[in-house]
């Protein structure tokens, strides 16, 4: 029906408006009319998402700058303009020092530790076997799980003379035992093991998509011209996942600044407040919230966006221009 | 134009809704006057912290019916929120907007200097001379310069509960009365195995409590009030606790990795061992006698085993040696909030009421004559020496509100991980009173 209706349009309009139910009557637009009615209707279909944006995203990301600029515990309004103080501040405190070197160790841990795991592991459950879509399923099952019960999970496992000490101490592996949520030069790399742990199915199930996009005639090909497993491994599959991974690490990246959650909920207030486990987010939510210190909490919130967008911005201009700018040739073509 | 008119109409929309919206907001602005109490239905809104099912929320919920009853013309809104959030995030955020509840938590102390200084207090000073009366020195808490502006209905000092058979077992006479006799008890412990005391450093408060013990015992009484008023800590007492309490620390009198470990509310908590006799002490507030409970396995043993001390004195020092640490819950008024919630805060703690919650076991009543209730050995060890006590200190994160609070409470649990130092905690206080 739309179809008849639309091809009977003299303006030939694709949408599905009422307009395009009526054609008879109608006098054919001229083009800059339909021009316009295009904008009216981008604008009547954005407008929703765009208030919605602009008030939850774009308004409290200028009230954070805003704040940032005071003195200011929470009680009454900011009176007491300091400027960038509160910037000067956080980098002379040595546990928001702690807490952007932790979210290094855990960005680049991240890369270094996942990213070979789950392309080691999606390559394997790339391959035919019976049982696959199980492994498939439980290696995803971390992933899925709530990050607070994955916390307080681990936070169990870990505690001193809990299941990982008692599994060590069974294997005669004894001296290994640390005080894995207390020692504060371990903790870091404790939490790194238990965020990767989470998110490694995450990249797996990306690299799996990735891997049903590797077109089967190449491989064959391949094959056929006597490459071996590896070499079409290391030659056709892993070229073709480019884009996959890239997108990974970027996604990756993005998450480990911005990690809390996990953190939060694993290690103790104690030994984050000492730097051991702190992170930019616990930080600002342990100065911001807990120390009622609002201002100061905006200025560390904002550093922590500035730091996240240059790094996005970083990525996005080195790492994924091949790949975006794949996309707009091909809409060029078109 | 058809287009033109359609945009009209969004724009009519629009602008109706956030007429509505802002409509919807608004109301409740009307305050009557004393002697027009009872008369107009008022809706009193309540924030509170109990939040979780129990006998606290249940509690509440009755209170509320029961003063609902008796004058028909009060509603009364409540919510229970949970602690850190309401302290945090809700009540700050809802004092800064025209509209905050009318009656909510508060704790007293610096952080309520604060609000009174940003005026978002009713004081009811001249209605509630009869019930600070009952209360006594400890409703100073909620008071600013002199004036009262909210009243608490639960309070309670702090000291040492121990396991009366590993004292016996390890051949204690009786509960120290000084800390060298502490120190000397720590020593016996060890001798038959026992951890001597746990502490529940990974939450930060229970270790610093220590630091606020040895401050009490270091400073005088005027040093104190002077800080908590001015947050001015000049003086030598503040850096001589930390040395003490370094000192106590070297003694190794806590258990192994204690700076990961929780303080209450589970089996591996410090509250935890000792409820399940694997530690002999536990420093902690009058509130400990419920929460050991929830976490012990022998509900029984525990209630024979558990005893009560209060915080042991120093030779030879500044601070008042009956002096102790405490602090409670209460209540207080919004500025603009009707006169009723004036008069529903007097009922919650008036002697009735009180009798009912002191029937609870979660926490000691402030009303004189109601605390025959309590029938807990341990307990009545607590509410004697509250009554003894000359002088009670709110806990110093309280007192000297969350800004210093937080700065004062990392800088301690430093020293207790090894990495801080007593001059530490005084610089960090100062400049925390400076952010």
């Amino acid at each position: 029906m739309t179809s008849i209706n639309q091809t009977l349009d003299p303006a030939g309009g694709a949408s599905a408006s009422p307009a395009g139910l009526r054609p008879a009557r109608r006098r054919p637009f001229s083009r800059a009319a339909e021009n316009r009615r295009k904008w009216y209707e981008i604008i009547g279909l954005t407008t929703p998402a765009i208030i919605v944006y602009v008030m939850f995203v774009l308004v409290p990301m200028g009230f954070a700058v805003y704040y940032s600029l005071f003195r200011w515990r929470g009680v009454g309004p900011p009176t007491e303009f300091v400027g960038l103080d509160n910037y000067t501040l956080a980098f002379q405190d040595p546990i928001f020092l702690d807490a952007l070197r932790n979210n290094a160790i855990i960005v680049v841990g991240s890369l270094l530790i996942q990213g070979p795991i789950a392309l080691a592991v999606a390559l394997l459950l790339n391959r035919r076997f019976r049982g696959r879509t199980v492994f498939r399923l439980l290696v995803f099952v971390p992933y899925v799980l709530a990050e607070v019960t994955v916390g307080i999970m681990w936070k169990l496992i870990l505690t001193d003379g809990g299941t990982v000490d008692a599994l060590l101490r069974s294997l005669g592996l004894g001296s290994l035992v640390q005080a894995w949520l207390a020692d504060l030069n371990v903790v870091i790399w404790t939490l790194l093991l238990v965020l990767t742990w989470k998110y490694v199915g995450f990249a797996i199930i990306l690299l799996l998509a990735g891997l049903s996009n590797v077109p089967h005639e190449l491989t064959e090909a391949a094959e056929i011209d006597g490459a071996n497993w590896w070499q079409i491994q290391r030659h056709i599959t892993l070229p073709l996942l480019g884009p996959t991974i890239r997108i990974w690490m970027f996604l990756s990246i993005i998450g480990s600044l911005q990690v809390f959650d996990v953190i939060w909920v694993t290690s103790v207030p104690a030994v984050r407040s000492l730097g051991a486990s702190a992170t930019m987010a616990t930080y600002m939510v342990d100065n911001g919230f807990f120390a009622r210190l609002w201002g100061y909490g905006n200025a560390v919130a904002v550093i922590l966006f500035v730091i996240s967008f240059v790094a996005a911005l970083l990525f996005q201009r080195f790492l994924l221009r091949r790949d975006i700018e794949g996309a707009i040739t091909t809409r060029r073509v078109n | 134009m058809p287009i033109k008119r359609r945009t009209g109409a969004v724009f009519a929309l629009l602008t109706t809704s956030a007429l509505l919206a802002a409509g919807c907001s608004g109301g409740d602005g009307e305050t009557p006057s004393a002697d027009e109490l009872y008369k107009n239905p008022v809706t009193l809104t309540w924030w509170h912290n109990a939040s979780q099912d129990g006998p606290g929320k249940t509690y509440w919920e009755k209170v509320a019916k029961d003063f609902s009853a008796l004058h028909p013309t009060v509603t009364i809104k409540q919510e229970g929120i949970e602690t850190n959030q309401l302290q945090r995030t809700r009540l700050p955020a809802a004092l800064l907007t025209s509209d905050p509840p009318d009656i909510f938590q508060a704790w007293g102390g610096g952080e309520m200097r604060e609000q009174v200084e940003a005026d978002y207090l009713k004081d009811v000073t001249e209605q509630t001379k009869t019930e600070v009366g009952g209360i006594g020195k400890a409703a100073e808490i909620w008071a600013v310069d002199g004036k009262q502006y909210g009243l608490p209905y639960k309070l309670g000092i702090e000291g040492i509960w121990y396991n009366k058979e590993m004292f016996a077992r390890a051949g204690i006479a009786g509960p120290p009365t000084t800390f060298d006799e502490l120190n000397d008890a720590v020593t016996k412990l060890k001798a038959i195995n026992v951890v001597p005391i746990a502490v529940g450093a990974g939450d930060k408060w229970p270790a610093a409590h220590w630091w606020y013990n040895f401050a009490l015992r270091a400073c005088s009484v005027d040093t104190l009030k002077k800080a908590s008023v001015e947050t001015v800590f000049d003086d030598p007492c503040f850096t001589k606790a930390g040395q003490d309490l370094k000192a106590f620390i070297d003694t190794k009198p806590f258990q192994n990795n204690f700076i990961a470990t929780p303080g209450q509310n589970d089996p591996t908590s410090a509250n935890g061992l000792l409820a399940n006799g694997k530690a002999a002490m536990e420093l902690m507030g009058d509130w400990n006698r419920g929460t050991l409970d929830t976490v012990a396995a022998d509900k029984a043993a525990l209630g024979k085993f558990i005893g009560w001390f209060p915080v042991p004195a120093i030779a030879n020092s500044a601070g008042d040696p009956k002096a102790a640490l405490g602090g409670g819950d209460g209540f207080a008024c919004a500025k603009n909030a009707p006169a009723e919630c004036v008069e529903f805060l007097k009922y919650i703690v008036s002697p009735e009421v009180q009798k009912e919650y002191a029937g609870l076991n979660i926490g000691l009543p402030v009303a004189k004559g109601s605390e025959s209730v309590i029938a807990d050995t341990a307990l009545k060890s607590v509410l004697e020496a509250t009554a003894n006590t000359t002088y009670l200190q709110l806990w110093l994160d309280t007192a000297f509100g969350s800004t210093v609070g937080q700065a004062m409470n990392d800088s301690i649990v430093a020293i207790f991980a090894g990495s801080g130092s007593p001059e530490k905690v005084v610089e960090a206080m100062k400049q925390a009173a400076r952010k």
